[in-house]
């Protein structure tokens, strides 16, 4: 379970994050919604320890673990799939994998389990990553955070670049996996329309402050709020 | 005909030295995007030592093992103080502090041992063997050399292939910030860049330095053939630092051969400008895009 | 030397219609040209008085800080502005000095003749090399210069008749004329015969680093792909700012066989070129008056180390040494605790003393201040 109170992060004289709150249960979706600029990146980089917070505190699993390092972050069960998915091209699909799970020891998954799931992955495991197509790539930088079964898992617009068939499948498999793993995702988007036909809950960002936190259909419905800040 | 037998092994032997140099700048150009001109002077330094360690235990292996580990406490301890506040910084940092880290143990290698170069033993023989009634310009000492290059690569290959930490390693080298969200600890892996590097470049020169005698500056060309070879190879690859480090050898030996070894540092500059100007990545580069 | 672009008066901005009133104060603070002239001509009153309390010693170390400037301020300029670091400037100081040396000693020329000379060919050497230069980057520019540092003193070796060997070339001193009376000592015609040069060489790059083409370099250091985006020819201006500071290093070698009268090859090596990339650091990367600065550390320092050595009774290796031991030093601290040098720190120090007194002098101060901090 991940909590975020009042949470301020500057770069420089630039305030990025505004006394952000909110709360991610298990097995739920908790979509973050904005304009560019609007602070999604920051809030989860700020989450993962990528970035300092200038005030403000993040807990997982009551933990306070805002002044922490990345790497310990990251080792107790937080996964952070960045924006751009990080895949290491450089690297192949199987090394991808096994790094996921390098620090978890007997916990980690196999990279059989990833294939389970993402079975377009299998004849492309000895390839350098580099040779993966868009999708193929948000497949395995999400399989790769999985490895590491996290139960928190921060999504930093997976759906950037995609065919809309595609982001429909990769929102529904988000879906999947707060429902039968038990994870508690954070997921950041721009395409609203879809990351709220998944989410439990609708977090709106505007110049780093929240302007709105509810359900979904209630989100939906206010067209004011939809025009102004998710361009639908 | 003999001459052109000798002169390229010869350039075999020169060229190991310089492909393990130039792994000890691939190493490093991998993993903190600096090309360490110290390098040079730190291995001269740890050459020093091992002369020190022969001198007073008359054993070479132990004076070998002594500069490796004397190397890879001064690859990490140079990495951890001089080199990390400079990693995000300009590359110009970097240069201006590694010129200054050269000229600093160059300085104080002459007040501590003086100008004058000194000799140092090699380790098997230099009289070339002995090949149906011709003396041919490579010796067992030759061969120990080659045979200490092809391990250390083969070994830093096995390393970064087969093991986690050379995942890590690699990892962290491509990509320090997504390694990190994966919970490598990335400043650990530059440290242990930097002495891996810095253990390479001392064997290098216990290696060489029977040929090339103990003094401040007498690695100097080595340094510069080691960065022209690296370069050659592609400051990336580690494979071109060996295969670049090779034919830098070949090339050096037939130009001091056949014109004079005076020419030899003019013959590297001119491969090293040439290799820029044509494919400024070195040969076995991947253009890649740069993010605007 | 390539042609420097010299900027007009410029007149004052004003709505149509506003009378065109250029106050003396106005136009000093536009006209690079005037303010360069008036620094130089200033400064070299300043030199010439103080050249003359000194004694020939002091005078000799006046001119050999008028050399290093003349070189340093090209360096800082390239390193600085353009941001490309060479360590080959030693090597063009040997271009120069050869240079003059051989047309004064063995073709008899006159001395200002032979400098311009000298210091255009060097200039000219700096076209292919400065060509190649601004196609690499960073490391590999340092790399490839550096070889040039260790290389080419072995041509020097290949041509020994020419160049004199090992032990080198020897000029005649230049005599002072007349009219300057009898008692005027070879050692201040020499300081100033350098200074001059030295003065030339400020007064040209002051002007060429406030106009455009300053503008342009800064441009090309900060982010070469948007200069190009922005119509820049960035390989051109790369080449033209390493062809300026070649051209400076060239009379710079040039002004120093004017004061040491004698040159080797040895003074010209990797060491050279490396205590002048410290000069430009200690004073501050791109300042020309950090130039001083580290003109003065390059003649000072050597002296004080011996003494240093000498009074502790240090032994001849560690004398020897101990100079570029302090450069290395300053190399480092310098990177890692004080990147902009002594001149940096200065102005930082002068900008905040010009802000906290801006209430003083009622306001005019506009720069804009970001929320809260001095």
């Amino acid at each position: 379970m991940l909590e975020v109170d009042a949470l301020t992060t500057d770069y420089g004289a630039v305030r990025a994050l505004d006394r952000v709150s909110l709360r991610v249960e298990p097995g739920s979706v908790t979509a973050v919604l904005g304009a560019n600029g609007a602070g999604k990146t920051t809030l989860l980089r700020t989450i993962s320890g990528l970035v300092r917070p200038s005030a403000g505190t993040v807990s997982f699993d009551g933990a306070d673990i805002t002044k922490r390092r990345v790497e310990d972050i990251v080792r107790r069960g937080l996964a952070h799939v960045p924006e751009g998915r990080g895949v290491i091209a450089e690297l192949t699909v199987e090394e991808n994998l096994r790094l996921g799970g390098l620090f978890r020891g007997s916990e980690a998954a196999a990279p059989e389990e990833i294939y389970e799931l993402f079975p377009a992955l299998v004849e492309r495991r000895g390839q350098p990553a580099s040779r993966l197509s868009g999708g193929e790539r948000q497949m395995l930088s999400i399989g790769r955070a999985l490895v590491a079964r996290p139960r928190v898992l921060l999504l930093d617009e997976p759906s950037l670049g995609l065919a809309p068939r595609l982001v429909a499948q990769i929102m529904a498999m988000v879906r999947n996996l707060a429902d039968t793993l038990g994870l508690a995702v954070l997921l950041v988007e721009q395409n609203a329309r879809s990351a709220l036909s998944v989410a439990n809950r609708g977090i709106v960002l505007n110049l780093g402050r929240v302007v709105a936190d509810q359900a979904p259909e209630q989100l939906q419905a206010d067209e004011r709020l939809r025009h102004a800040y998710l361009g639908f | 005909m003999t001459k052109f037998i000798d002169l390229t092994l010869n350039g075999v032997s020169t060229g190991a030295v310089y492909a393990a140099v130039a792994l000890a700048l691939c190493l490093i150009w991998r993993a903190t995007r600096i090309v360490n001109f110290a390098q040079g002077a730190m291995l001269m330094i740890t050459t020093y030592i091992a002369s020190a360690v022969i001198n007073s235990t008359g054993s070479y292996v132990v004076g070998f093992v002594v500069a490796a580990a004397a190397g890879l406490l001064m690859g990490v301890l140079v990495e951890r103080v001089l080199i990390r506040p400079v990693e995000n910084a300009p590359p110009l940092n970097a240069v201006i502090v590694t010129l200054g880290l050269y000229t600093l143990m160059v300085a104080v290698a002459g007040m501590i041992w003086g100008a004058t170069p000194r000799s140092f033993p090699s380790a098997f023989s230099i009289r070339g063997y002995d090949i149906g009634g011709t003396r041919i310009l490579f010796a067992p000492n030759d061969t120990f050399i080659v045979l200490v290059v092809v391990a250390i690569a083969l070994g830093l290959a096995a390393l970064f292939r087969f093991t986690s930490l050379g995942l890590q390693m690699r990892a962290a080298a491509f990509k320090p910030e997504v390694a990190q969200l994966l919970g490598v600890r990335v400043p650990r892996m530059f440290t242990l860049g930097w002495g891996l590097a810095a253990v390479a470049g001392a064997i290098a020169g216990v290696l060489v330095a029977p040929s090339v005698f103990l003094g401040p500056n007498n690695f100097d060309p080595i340094l510069i053939s080691g960065f022209v070879a690296a370069v050659l190879g592609g400051l990336d690859s580690p494979p071109g630092a060996v295969i670049g480090g090779v034919v830098l050898g070949l090339a050096l030996s037939y130009v001091s051969g056949y014109e004079g070894s005076a020419l030899a540092p003019l013959a590297a500059l001119a491969i090293l400008v040439l290799v820029l100007m044509i494919r400024p990545g070195g040969l076995f580069s991947v253009t890649s895009e740069r993010r605007v | 030397m390539s042609t420097v672009a010299s900027p007009q008066a410029t007149a004052p901005p004003g709505s149509p219609g506003a009378p065109r009133r250029v106050g003396a104060r106005r136009l000093i603070r536009e006209s690079t040209l005037l303010r360069s002239l008036g620094l130089v001509v200033a400064l070299a009153v300043v030199l010439g008085l103080i050249s003359g309390g000194l004694s020939p010693y002091r005078n000799l170390q006046l001119a050999y800080g008028g050399y290093f400037f003349a070189t340093l301020a090209g360096l800082t300029v390239l390193i600085g502005l353009s941001g490309q670091v060479s360590l080959g400037h030693g090597a063009l100081m040997a271009v120069g000095a050869y240079g003059t040396a051989l047309l004064i000693g063995n073709e008899g020329w006159a001395l200002v003749p032979a400098l311009v000379v000298s210091a255009a060919a060097t200039a000219v050497v700096g076209i292919p090399v400065g060509a190649a230069a601004s196609r690499l980057r960073g490391p590999y520019l340092a790399g490839a210069t550096l070889a040039l540092a260790v290389g080419l003193p072995a041509l020097g070796d290949q041509f020994p008749g020419t160049f004199g060997g090992e032990n080198g070339l020897l000029i005649n001193p230049p005599t002072p004329p007349s009219f300057l009376g009898a008692s005027f000592s070879l050692e201040r015609w020499q300081a100033w015969i350098v200074l001059a040069g030295a003065l030339i060489v400020l007064f040209l790059l002051y002007n060429v680093v406030h106009s455009g083409v300053g503008r342009t370099w800064r441009a090309v250091r900060d982010d070469e792909i948007a200069a190009s985006l922005c119509g820049v020819h960035v390989g051109r201006m790369k080449t033209l700012a390493f062809v300026i500071s070649a051209g400076c290093a060239g009379l710079g070698g040039g002004l120093l066989v004017v004061a040491t009268l004698s040159i080797a090859p040895s003074e010209f090596s990797l060491t050279l070129s490396l205590s002048l990339l410290t000069g430009v650091v200690l004073g501050g990367l791109g300042m020309l008056s950090g130039a001083i600065w580290g003109a003065a550390l390059l003649v000072l320092l050597p002296n004080w180390t011996s003494d240093l050595a000498n009074s502790l009774s240090l032994s001849g290796n560690v004398s020897d040494n101990l100079p570029f031991a302090v450069y290395g030093l300053i190399l480092i601290v310098a990177m890692l605790v004080w990147p902009s040098g002594i001149q940096g720190g200065l102005r930082a120090l002068a900008r905040r003393a010009w802000r906290l007194t801006a209430g003083m002098r009622g306001g005019r101060n506009r720069t804009p201040q970001r929320g809260g901090n001095a």
